[in-house]
C-alpha cells in the first residue's frame, strides 16, 4: 500500500513535468518590458491587446513590485543580461544609466510622436548631456491633500501655498484620537524611495541638504536636526500610530479608509483618493501646494517613472515603437475615453494641461503648478554639487540613502534619538563617499 | 497498551490540539478566506470571518492580469525536475555512503552539508555573470540544475540515514545469491527505499517550490515560477489585501494540496535519521 | 564485508554528487574571492583594478557590522528556541491519543508548504498592519493599544514569522522520534512513582537529544540565509539588519560588488564556525 501510494505520487510528478516540458513558446516578435506594479502601469497592460493588434508585436509583461523590480532591473543592465527589452526606471536611474551609455538614446523618435510636448522638467529629469534616454510614462511632484470637511470643521482654511507652520498647527487641530482621525499622515517607512525621498524633500524647506560643494555630508548641521525634530514631533502630536513603517500604499490606504486630514505625497495620488470606487472621502478632498518655511524653496519633489530601452537589446525598433505607444498621445486619449479624464497618466505631456476637459478635472492645475515649482537644479537654499531635489542623482546615493532613512525611521519609532540618527546618517554617508573616492 | 484511556482525557487532549493545530493554521486560513472577500471587506473593522459576499472577482482579476498557467507549469516543472535529477544523482553516492563507509564518509557528508551554507547573495553576482556568459538566463533547464545544486546536500543526506537503517544483511544474501552490485541496487534496495525516497522526492519539491532568492533573480519570463508571479501583487497602489491573498491561495494550493494528500509518506521519511 | 571491487564501485557512484558540489561550491567562492580583492563598482564602470584586503577592512570597520552579526545569531537563536520549545511540546501533545489526529496533524504541517515571501507579506500586511492587521482589532477589542509590531518589536517580529515557518518541521521530526519511545518504560517509570515532570526530563527528553540535534543542524543551515521574511517586512531597518541582508545591501543597493564579497567571505567564515560547532555536536550525537 505504501509502496503504491508512494509510486503514485511519485509517477505523478514525473508525467507533470513531462507535461510542461512539451511547453515550447515560438513568438516572432516578442518584447520584454520590466515593469513596477503600479496602478497607471497595470492599467497599461490591460491595454497591451491594442498595441499587439496595432503592430503584430507581442509583449511579454514583468511586473515586480517597486524593490523587487530596482534589484532586478539594476543586475540586469549592469551586466548586460539582456533580459528585457524595455524597463521601467526612474529619474535617479535615468541621466546615471544614459552617462555610462547603458541605454539607447531616444533620438529616433518620430515626428507624430512630437518629443517637444513632454514637460520640460520631466524632459530635463530623463536626459544625460541634452540626450533624451528615457520616455516619461507619468510625472510627478508633491502635495498636500486635505479633507476639506475636516479643515473646515476645525475652522481654518487651507491656503494656497502653506507653510510648515500651518501644517502643524491645522493637522493638531483635525486630530481626532477618540474616532482614529489622524490630523496628517506621512511617509516615515525606510528606503531611499520612500520615507528618504519625503524627508530630503522635506528638509530641502528647513533650509539643509546632503552634501557641501566638497562633498561632505551635511547632517551635522542645524537645518537637518530641526527637520527631523520637526517631523517627528508633528508626528507624535498628529500622526498615525505606526507612522515609522508607512509608505505610500500604507498612507493612501489610510487616507482612503477617511483617517487622515491632510497628507503629504506625490500627485499621482490625487486621481486615486478623488477617485468614489477606491475613496470613501473622494468628494472632500482638497489640494495645496507641499509647504516650506518661508526660504525659498518648497518641499515638494519631482518625479517620473518612464521608459528606457538597454543597450544591446535585439528588438530596438520593436521597442521603440512601444515606447512611441504607450507614453504617447493616442494612449492618453484611449485611456481618456474608456475610463475618464481623471485616469490618465498624469505630469508627463504639456498638452494634457493645455485640454480644457482635463483642466477641469479638481487636481489637475495644482499637480502642474507642483511639478513646474520643482527644480531638480536648484533645490536646495545653499549651494549644493547635485542635481535631483529628493535624491542626489551620483550612483551612491541609493545605496547611502536607504541605510540613512534607516536610521531616521528607527528614531521615529524611538529606539534612538536626533541627534544618534544624524550623526550615524553622517559617518554612513562619509565612510560610502570615502570609499567611492570624493572626498 | 497497558493502561486505557479515559473517554474524558482524551476530549481534553483533543480539544487542546484542536485550538492549538487551528492557531498555527489560521493564517492560512484567513488568507484563503480573504481572498473571497472585496477589497473593502478584506480591510473591515471588525473583521468579518465567514458572513461576507463570497466573490471570485480577485481570483478573475488575477487571472485576467497574469499568465498563472505558465507560472504554475514553470513551477511545476522546476521543483519537479530539479528533485528527480538530484533523486538519480544522490542515490548512487547515498548507497555507496551508508553501505560501503569509509573513514571519510562523514567528513564528505559533513562538507555536502556546509555547501548550503554559503550566503546566496554573496554570489549572485558571479552567478549572474556566468549565466550570462553561458547563455541560460532564463532558462528552465538551468533552473533546474542550479535548484537540484542546492538542494543535493538535503537529498543526499536524507537517502544516506535513510539507507542506514536497512540491515547489511539483506544486501549480502542477495549477493550470496549472486545478484550484481545493480541487481542488488535495483531489485533489493530500491524497494525497500521507496518510503524514504518518496519523501525525500516530497520535502525538495517543497523546497524547491519555495526557493525564491535564484528563481527571482535569475528568470524573467520564461522560466519565471510562482514566487515571481507573488512578487507582481506585493504592495501595489491602494488597497490589495484580497487580491495578494487571492494570488498567495494560488501560489500554495497546489503545494499544500500535494502535501496534504502525501502527507504520509512525507512524515515516514522526514526523520533525517532521528530515529534509531 | 566491503570488498575491493565494491570499494572502488562505490567511489564512482559518489563521484558524480561530490564533483557537482565541488563545482557549485568552487567556482562561486573563487569568484567570490578575487572579486573581494578588486574595486568592483558597477554603476562606474565594474572592475576598478586591485585594492588588497581594503574591502575586507572596511567591511568590518564599518558601524553596521557587529549589530549585523547579533542580529544574525538572535534570529538563528531565537527561532531555534522558540521551534524546540514549542516543537517538543506540540510532538507530546500530537502523541497523545485523541480525536481526528490525522487533521490535526494537517493543519500543523501546513505552514512548512508556504512560500517564505508569501508567509512574510501574509504576515505583514494581515496581521502586523497596526490599523487594519488582525492582530490590531485583537488588541482592541481587549480595550489595548494596537502593538506596532514591526518597528516596536521588529527582531521579535521577524522570528515569530520565520518560526511559524520552522515550527512545522521541528514538530514532525520530533514526533516521529516520540513515537519511537518505549511506552513500556514511561509505564515502569510512573510505577516507580516518577511524576510527568521526571518522566520526562529523564526519559523522553533524553530519548529525543538525537531529533533536536537533527533539527538544530538543518534548520541552522536554512536559518543563517533568511532573506525574504527581512526583506518583505523591514527592509533590514529597525536593527533587523542580519549579516546576509547587510551583504545584499552593500552589493545590489549599494552596488558595490567588491565590498559586497568581502561581507561574503566573512559570512562564509561565520557560517563555518556554526558549522564546525553544530557537527561536533552531531557527529557526536550520531556516532550513539
Amino acid at each position: 500500500m505504501t509502496f503504491r501510494n508512494a509510486f503514485c505520487a511519485s509517477s505523478a510528478l514525473a508525467i507533470c513535468v513531462a507535461g510542461t516540458a512539451a511547453f515550447a513558446d515560438g513568438h516572432s516578435a516578442t518584447i520584454t518590458i520590466a515593469t513596477v506594479n503600479n496602478g497607471d502601469m497595470i492599467r497599461m497592460q490591460g491595454y497591451t491587446d491594442q498595441f499587439t493588434e496595432e503592430t503584430g508585436i507581442a509583449v511579454e509583461w514583468v511586473t515586480l513590485e517597486e524593490n523587487v523590480l530596482r534589484q532586478r532591473v539594476t543586475t540586469d543592465i549592469t551586466t548586460n543580461g539582456g533580459q528585457f527589452d524595455i524597463m521601467t526606471i526612474g529619474m535617479y536611474e535615468t541621466p546615471i544609466w544614459g552617462a555610462n551609455g547603458w541605454l539607447v538614446p531616444l533620438d529616433g523618435l518620430s515626428e507624430e510622436y512630437d518629443v517637444d510636448d513632454i514637460l520640460p522638467a520631466m524632459r530635463g529629469g530623463l536626459s544625460h548631456d541634452g540626450t533624451l534616454y528615457a520616455a516619461p510614462f507619468y510625472g510627478e511632484s508633491s502635495m498636500i491633500m486635505y479633507r476639506t470637511d475636516l479643515m473646515e470643521a476645525a475652522g481654518l482654511e487651507m491656503p494656497e501655498a502653506p507653510t510648515w507652520e500651518f501644517i502643524r498647527e491645522a493637522a493638531a487641530a483635525m486630530t481626532d484620537r477618540d474616532n482614529d482621525i489622524n490630523g496628517i499622515c506621512l511617509r516615515g517607512k525606510p528606503g531611499w524611495g520612500e520615507g528618504g525621498a519625503f524627508i530630503t524633500a522635506m528638509s530641502n524647506s528647513f533650509g539643509a541638504r546632503w552634501f557641501d560643494m566638497e562633498w561632505q555630508a551635511q547632517f551635522d548641521t542645524q537645518p537637518w536636526l530641526d527637520t527631523l525634530n520637526f517631523y517627528q514631533g508633528m508626528m507624535q502630536e498628529s500622526g498615525p500610530n505606526g507612522y515609522p513603517s508607512n509608505g505610500f500604499t500604507e498612507n493612501l490606504n489610510l487616507f482612503n479608509q477617511g483617517l487622515c486630514g491632510m497628507w503629504i505625497d506625490a500627485t499621482v495620488a490625487a486621481s486615486f483618493v478623488t477617485n468614489p470606487e477606491d475613496s470613501t472621502v473622494a468628494d472632500s478632498v482638497g489640494f495645496a501646494l507641499a509647504p516650506d518655511t518661508g526660504l525659498g524653496v518648497r518641499s515638494n519633489w519631482l518625479w517620473a517613472w518612464a521608459l528606457a530601452i538597454p543597450a544591446g537589446t535585439q528588438q530596438q525598433d520593436e521597442a521603440l515603437q512601444f515606447i512611441e505607444w504607450a507614453t504617447g498621445t493616442e494612449y492618453m486619449q484611449l485611456v481618456a475615453w474608456n475610463e475618464g479624464h481623471a485616469n490618465v497618466p498624469p505630469g508627463s505631456r504639456t498638452s494634457l494641461y493645455e485640454n480644457p476637459v482635463y483642466a477641469a478635472v479638481p487636481f489637475a492645475q495644482m499637480t502642474l503648478d507642483s511639478i513646474l515649482s520643482a527644480d531638480p537644479n536648484n533645490s536646495t537654499v545653499e549651494e549644493s554639487p547635485y542635481v535631483g531635489i529628493q535624491f542626489a542623482a551620483i550612483p551612491e546615493f541609493a545605496g547611502i540613502a536607504t541605510e540613512v532613512s534607516q536610521e531616521f525611521s528607527a528614531f521615529y519609532a524611538g529606539q534612538q534619538t536626533a541627534e544618534e540618527a544624524l550623526a550615524n546618517a553622517q559617518a554612513i554617508t562619509n565612510e560610502a563617499m570615502e570609499a567611492a573616492g570624493y572626498q | 497498551m497497558a493502561r486505557a484511556v479515559t473517554n474524558q482525557r482524551k476530549a481534553l487532549n483533543t480539544a487542546l490540539a484542536w485550538i492549538v493545530g487551528l492557531a498555527i493554521f489560521f493564517p492560512i486560513l484567513w488568507t484563503i478566506l480573504t481572498s473571497f472577500k472585496t477589497e473593502a471587506d478584506a480591510i473591515a473593522n471588525p473583521p468579518i470571518l465567514f458572513a461576507f459576499d463570497w466573490t471570485l472577482e480577485n481570483y478573475s482579476e488575477v487571472m485576467e492580469r497574469s499568465n498563472y498557467g505558465r507560472f504554475l507549469s514553470n513551477s511545476i516543472l522546476i521543483a519537479g525536475g530539479s528533485t528527480i535529477l538530484g533523486i538519480i544523482i544522490a542515490v548512487p553516492a547515498a548507497w555507496s555512503m551508508a553501505f560501503v563507509p569509509s573513514r571519510r564518509t562523514k567528513d564528505i557528508l559533513l562538507w555536502m552539508l556546509s555547501t548550503k551554507m554559503l550566503p546566496a547573495v554573496g554570489v549572485l553576482y558571479p552567478i549572474y555573470l556566468l549565466c550570462i556568459r553561458l547563455g541560460v538566463l532564463d532558462n528552465r533547464l538551468a533552473m533546474v540544475v542550479i535548484l537540484m545544486l542546492i538542494n543535493l546536500p538535503i537529498i543526499v543526506w536524507m537517502l544516506y540515514t535513510y539507507f542506514k537503517e536497512i540491515p547489511g544483511e539483506i544486501l549480502e544474501a542477495a549477493r550470496m545469491d549472486g545478484a550484481s552490485l545493480k541487481e542488488e541496487i535495483l531489485y533489493v534496495l530500491t524497494p525497500m527505499a521507496i518510503p524514504g525516497i518518496a519523501s525525500t522526492l516530497l520535502l525538495n519539491f517543497i523546497l524547491a517550490w519555495n526557493e525564491a532568492f535564484w528563481t527571482l533573480n535569475l528568470t524573467s519570463v520564461d522560466a519565471a515560477p510562482l514566487t515571481q508571479f507573488i512578487a507582481s501583487y506585493s504592495s501595489p497602489e491602494g488597497l490589495f489585501f484580497a487580491k495578494l491573498s487571492a494570488a498567495s491561495t494560488m501560489a500554495i494550493a497546489p503545494i499544500l494540496i500535494l502535501g496534504w494528500f502525501s502527507q504520509k509518506q512525507l512524515v515516514r521519511g522526514l526523520t533525517f535519521g532521528a530515529v534509531k | 564485508m566491503a570488498t575491493q571491487h565494491s570499494r572502488s564501485a562505490a567511489r564512482i557512484m559518489m563521484a558524480p554528487a561530490v564533483f557537482l558540489l565541488l563545482v557549485w561550491m568552487l567556482v562561486p567562492l573563487c569568484m567570490t574571492l578575487w572579486f573581494s580583492v578588486r574595486d568592483f563598482r558597477p554603476l562606474r564602470g565594474g572592475d576598478l583594478g586591485f585594492v588588497g584586503l581594503e574591502n575586507f577592512g572596511r567591511f568590518v570597520s564599518s558601524s553596521a557590522f557587529w549589530p549585523a552579526v547579533a542580529t544574525t545569531l538572535v534570529i538563528v537563536g531565537g527561532v531555534l528556541l522558540i521551534s524546540i520549545v514549542l516543537g517538543v511540546m506540540l510532538a507530546i501533545l500530537l502523541d497523545q491519543p485523541m480525536w481526528g489526529q490525522g487533521v490535526v496533524r494537517i493543519l500543523v504541517i501546513a505552514p512548512f508548504f508556504v512560500m517564505p515571501t508569501v508567509s512574510a507579506l501574509v504576515w505583514k500586511n494581515m496581521f502586523m498592519d497596526p490599523v487594519n492587521g488582525v492582530f490590531s482589532y485583537i488588541w482592541q477589542f481587549f480595550g489595548a493599544d494596537p502593538v506596532v509590531w514591526l518597528s516596536e518589536m521588529p527582531v521579535f517580529s521577524i522570528i515569530m514569522i520565520v518560526s511559524w515557518q520552522w515550527l512545522p518541521f521541528a514538530t514532525l521530526i520530533l514526533l516521529t522520534a516520540i513515537q519511537s519511545l518505549d511506552s513500556e518504560q514511561l509505564e515502569a517509570a510512573e510505577m516507580d512513582g516518577a511524576g510527568p515532570l521526571s518522566r520526562f526530563g529523564f526519559i523522553t527528553l533524553p530519548h529525543l537529544s538525537r531529533a533536536i540535534t537533527i533539527v538544530i543542524l538543518i534548520q541552522t543551515i536554512f536559518l543563517l540565509a533568511v532573506f525574504a521574511e527581512i526583506f518583505v517586512t523591514t527592509g533590514g531597518a529597525f536593527g533587523t539588519r542580519t549579516l546576509t541582508y547587510l551583504i545584499y545591501q552593500r552589493v545590489l543597493e549599494s552596488q558595490n560588488v567588491g565590498l559586497g564579497s568581502a561581507g561574503g567571505v566573512y559570512a562564509i567564515i561565520l557560517a563555518n564556525i556554526v558549522a564546525i560547532f553544530l557537527m561536533r555536536i552531531v557527529g557526536k550525537n550520531l556516532d550513539k
